[in-house]
């Protein structure tokens, strides 16, 4: 069931302005992005407990909304399943009245049978009269999304679905929806703040920075080459640099990058209005002094200003010719081996310098 | 002793307090989704009686029912009602006159309740209805108690706008609260004295129940924060 939107819509001082299509039936597609930037705004606004200023949402051949033609169905006909972010249990209501509750519109035959089914699916069994209150955290969601499959949505939204959740619950929950994603016959979209989610659990990835959605990528584009600087520092990209094209050379793009004081040369693609560079921690390569390999391009002269010694690795924080820091993170016995010089040389391959557009960004 | 004002009062209380929960709940339901211009009218207008001297309310109150009003009239002509000096006349002052605590309680409840709860209800496929009965009234049903009971009292202790509008008339428009005035002021300290002490009792049966309803939904919403760690 594809699914178009390209909705506008001002709250206040916020403008929403978000446009994205889910192609392919069974496509996951996650909005990423930093907390109040306008993810659950755009899910209410397709499930339709928000009204649009303008636009238009149309999914599989029913148009949701469109402010010209002035179509607005109200949430009840949209067929969409919405998986809150506290899952809105209905609180008076026990386990088998809240999935039941997901099925309207069917006589009692038919709910009784689909309460069933789902009961077990999201394996609820011993559960059915125990109020929300009463369940755990990964129960709960395994009960809100009972509910919604009780509806047979053609969509599912789910709105940060482990932010409730602890830690170590996390995982078992997060393999079993991405289980429950997999066989569900329609498409879906995930709100999420969290990379490392959206990367297991999504196929594409729309950015959404300050209201404004980003052109669409597949997860893996998204952290090869994020093009923006908002979907870079989203994707964990820990270095960037205000940057400028300063020409080419064999067939490399030179940016100068201002904060770090070093003109490097990427291979990477260059999109539209370059603003920044971006260079990712995991990605660099430092050497002492003396020892840099022969024929290396973008080496760069660093003063250690820092280390930090983290749970697995060590942060090196490497004060660059401009001033800017570079974060560098490495195994701990690869940093053993560097320790105690004053000064190291990072090397950067043309491969990993982001050129990266959209610089407005005050980040 | 003559229980009539007991049954008289017990019935107009229990009428009005049927009334002004359902009037209540619609306006207060009515009030917490209107925007901010007009709710802070209506709710000026909505709660003033719980500040009114309840002699002002039983002033206004003739002014409309009276018999040589217009309201007082029609309801004289078409439906053979007096509208003052009759038991039921009562009913009308407890009803202004309770109103508010009932309205204002409700209020409070439907502010404090989780609109997503609605949205979710919303995105499963059912009504506005459904939506109200179903979850947002038992969601809410403690304050709403509450509020009743509030107003099922006050309206069982109305004195000045009842004593106003249908006034003191032995085994008619007798309440307990206008007995033990009439009593009192004729001398008889004995009588007045049983109707104090039948009027202590009713006030403490009252708020016995209101507290162990607060008890019960503190200690089921505790049970429920304990389940859920």
């Amino acid at each position: 069931m594809s699914l178009t939107v390209d909705v506008r819509k001002r709250l206040g001082d916020f403008t929403l302005d978000v446009s994205f299509e889910v192609e392919d039936a069974r496509e996951t597609c996650a909005l990423l992005g930093p907390s109040g930037c306008g993810k659950s705004l755009t899910l209410k606004c397709v499930a339709g407990v928000l009204t649009p200023d303008e636009g238009r949402i149309v999914l599989g051949d029913r148009v949701l909304f469109d402010s010209e033609a002035r179509v607005n169905l109200p949430p009840q006909r949209r067929r969409v399943g919405y998986l809150f972010q506290q899952y809105a249990l209905f609180p008076t209501m026990t386990v088998e009245q809240n999935i039941a509750a997901g099925a309207v519109g069917v006589d009692r035959r038919e709910r009784a049978r689909r309460v069933a089914e789902q009961v077990r699916a999201f394996r609820l069994g011993g559960l059915e009269r125990l109020r929300p209150a009463q369940l755990s955290g990964g129960q709960q969601q395994r009960v809100a999304l009972a509910r919604i499959m009780a509806g047979e949505p053609e969509l599912i939204m789910l709105d940060e679905p482990f932010s409730a959740l602890d830690g170590h619950l996390r995982w078992e929950l997060e393999m079993e929806l991405t289980d429950t994603l997999r066989s569900f016959p329609g498409g879906a979209l995930y709100v999420s703040h969290n990379r490392d989610e959206v990367y297991r659990m999504c196929d594409t990835v729309c950015v959404i920075d300050r209201g404004r959605s980003e052109e669409k990528l597949t997860v893996a584009q998204l952290f090869s080459t994020p093009a923006t600087l908002a979907a870079a520092l989203i994707s964990g990209c820990k270095n960037v640099s205000a940057a400028r094209v300063a020409g080419e050379k064999d067939a490399l793009t030179l940016l100068a990058c201002a904060d770090w004081g070093v003109t490097l040369a990427s291979s990477l693609p260059l999109p539209e209005g370059v603003s920044h560079a971006g260079l990712r921690a995991h990605y660099l390569r430092v050497y002492r002094l003396g020892e840099v390999p022969s024929g290396a391009v973008n080496v760069v002269r660093c003063t250690v200003d820092r280390v930090i010694d983290s749970t697995f690795s060590t942060i090196a924080m490497l004060a660059t010719p401009g001033g800017a820091r570079l974060r560098y993170e490495c195994e701990k016995d690869a940093w053993a081996a560097l320790a105690g010089e004053r000064e190291l040389a990072v090397v950067a391959d043309p491969g990993i310098v982001m050129p990266l557009a959209g610089g407005g960004a005050d980040a | 002793m003559d229980w009539y004002p007991l049954v008289n009062s017990l019935r107009i209380a229990a009428i009005s307090t049927v009334i002004v929960f359902f009037l209540g709940v619609w306006l207060a339901n009515l009030v917490v989704r209107a925007p901010r211009l007009v709710k802070g009218v209506l709710d000026v207008i909505l709660t003033l009686p719980l500040v009114l001297p309840p002699t002002v309310v039983g002033y206004l109150l003739l002014i409309l029912l009276g018999p040589r009003r217009p309201l007082g009239m029609l309801a004289a002509e078409f439906l053979d009602l007096r509208l003052t000096m009759t038991w039921y006349a009562a009913i009308f002052a407890t009803v202004v006159v309770s109103f508010p605590l009932m309205y204002r309680t409700a209020r409070g409840a439907f502010e404090a309740f989780d609109e997503t709860l609605a949205d979710a209800g919303r995105t499963l496929g059912h009504s506005e209805r459904w939506v109200f009965w179903r979850v947002k009234m038992p969601c809410c049903l403690q304050g709403i108690v509450a509020g009743a009971v509030l107003a099922f009292a006050r309206a069982l202790g109305e004195y000045g706008a009842t004593s106003m509008i249908c006034g003191y008339t032995p085994g008619s428009t007798a309440t307990v609260s206008t007995t033990v005035y009439q009593l009192w002021r004729t001398g008889d300290d004995a009588g007045a004295f049983a109707w104090v002490m039948v009027n202590l009792a009713i006030s403490a049966v009252v708020l016995l129940a209101m507290n162990w309803f607060e008890a019960r939904g503190r200690a089921s919403s505790a049970a429920a924060r304990g389940a859920a760690r």
